[in-house]
């Protein structure tokens, strides 16, 4: 059996020493640090895109939320402006209809205002239509001419008296 | 049978160059011969498949890194964050013992691992190493190694040589469990291919089939022995480093 040949075990030894310290330094200096230098360049990049992808998605979370605030600042400004064109509509509206009340309650006074002097002309009228028809009849009845004067306070005092 | 076909012929130790220094020979032979091809091999592989540093790695790369990753996992579970600084060391251990076993399966070449002395000097090496790491990690508490916790003082008597006998064994069942492997192996398939001649062109077909097959199973044994060698060597760190069972 060739394996248990003595005479074969020191240049086997001797150059498994050599072969393996020299594999471990080509392994150690240069295999090694090459392999975990792409290894870690690699964990690196990914850690980087997820930090990345991370970033991204905060920023569009944070464009979500900015986006609401304005749409909501919207709504709120669009609300006042309907409530305050509603209040001034409102208040225009109350201040024409207290205009027209006013309008409608002087016409209201000028007509009895009017109405009262009609009155009061028709009642003058009807004194001295009265007083006329009295001393008419009086002058027809009696054939008396009646002073203007007597017939006056005779129409008065019988006024005075129906009232 | 002649002297050139016997299945052990494979295994003979031819001096290429002969080299005596200092009384010792240090002759060139092809077994050194593929020691340097398979460490030109491995060096070859996983410098030139890094070379392009690809961010997305191609074939050959994904197989350096892949060898990379898979001991620096190995040693991670077995050992722990402490075992990064013998990264360099299993790696090594692990892509030698594995591409002597892989080229080792190529027709007319030299398997280096089928030879104990080889693999004697590896586990030597491992051994030696590990202990160093206990010694110089622990110093003479690394003999309470050898003592096993929570056992009656009686037994003590009759389990501390055991321990010691079974620690001073592993580079013995280390080294002997590959060189089997690989010798029994490569004998086998020798053997069957005598019986491919010897049953000539009418029944050679049966051993042929089984070579065919056995040649697979040779390259799984391949790479599991690789793989045992290295597993055991952190096995074995994870021992000097945590002195525990």
């Amino acid at each position: 059996m060739p394996q248990l040949n003595f005479a074969d075990f020191p240049p086997q030894l001797v150059w498994l020493a050599i072969s393996f310290v020299i594999l471990y330094i080509a392994m150690a200096k240069i295999a090694i640090p090459r392999i975990s230098e792409v290894l870690e360049g690699r964990q690196d990049r990914i850690a980087k895109d997820l930090d990345e992808a991370r970033r991204l998605s905060e920023e569009s979370e944070q464009a979500k939320t900015e986006y609401e605030a304005a749409l909501e600042e919207a709504r709120s400004k669009a609300h006042t402006m309907v409530a305050g064109l509603k209040a001034e509509l409102a208040k225009e509206q109350d201040a024409s209809k207290a205009e027209l009340e006013a309008k409608l309650a002087d016409n209201a006074k000028a007509a009895e205002e009017s109405i009262a002097n009609a009155k009061e002309t028709a009642l003058a009228n009807v004194k001295s239509i009265a007083g006329e028809a009295a001393k008419a009849a009086v002058s027809k009845l009696v054939s008396l001419d009646v002073s203007d004067a007597d017939l006056n306070a005779a129409v008065e005092a019988n006024l005075k008296g129906k009232a | 049978m002649a002297e050139g076909h016997s299945p052990l012929a494979q295994f003979e130790i031819k001096r290429l160059v002969e080299m005596n220094v200092g009384g010792v020979d240090v002759s060139f032979t092809n077994s050194s011969l593929f020691m340097i091809i398979v460490i030109a091999a491995i060096t070859l592989f996983l410098t030139l498949s890094m070379r392009g540093r690809a961010m997305v790695p191609g074939r050959m790369q994904s197989m350096a890194e892949l060898s990379y990753e898979f001991i620096a996992n190995m040693l991670k579970e077995n050992v722990g964050s402490e075992g990064r600084k013998y990264f360099p060391f299993i790696f090594s251990v692990f892509m030698f013992v594995l591409f002597c076993n892989l080229i080792g399966m190529i027709p007319y070449s030299f398997t280096v691992t089928s030879h104990i002395i080889v693999t004697f000097g590896l586990a030597a090496t491992v051994f030696v190493t590990v202990t160093l790491v206990g010694i110089f990690r622990h110093g003479f508490k690394f003999l309470s190694f050898f003592v096993p916790s929570d056992v009656p003082a009686v037994l003590l008597v009759l389990l501390v040589p055991i321990e010691i006998i079974s620690y001073f064994v592993r580079p013995i069942s280390l080294s002997v469990r590959l060189f089997a492997n690989m010798l029994a192996g490569h004998t086998l398939l020798k053997v069957f291919g005598a019986f491919v001649i010897a049953l000539s062109w009418w029944g050679g077909w049966v051993p042929l089939a089984f070579i065919t097959a056995l040649t697979g199973l040779e390259f799984l044994v391949a790479f599991l022995q690789a793989y045992v060698f290295a597993i055991l060597s952190c096995l074995y760190l994870n021992d000097a480093i945590h002195l525990h069972h």
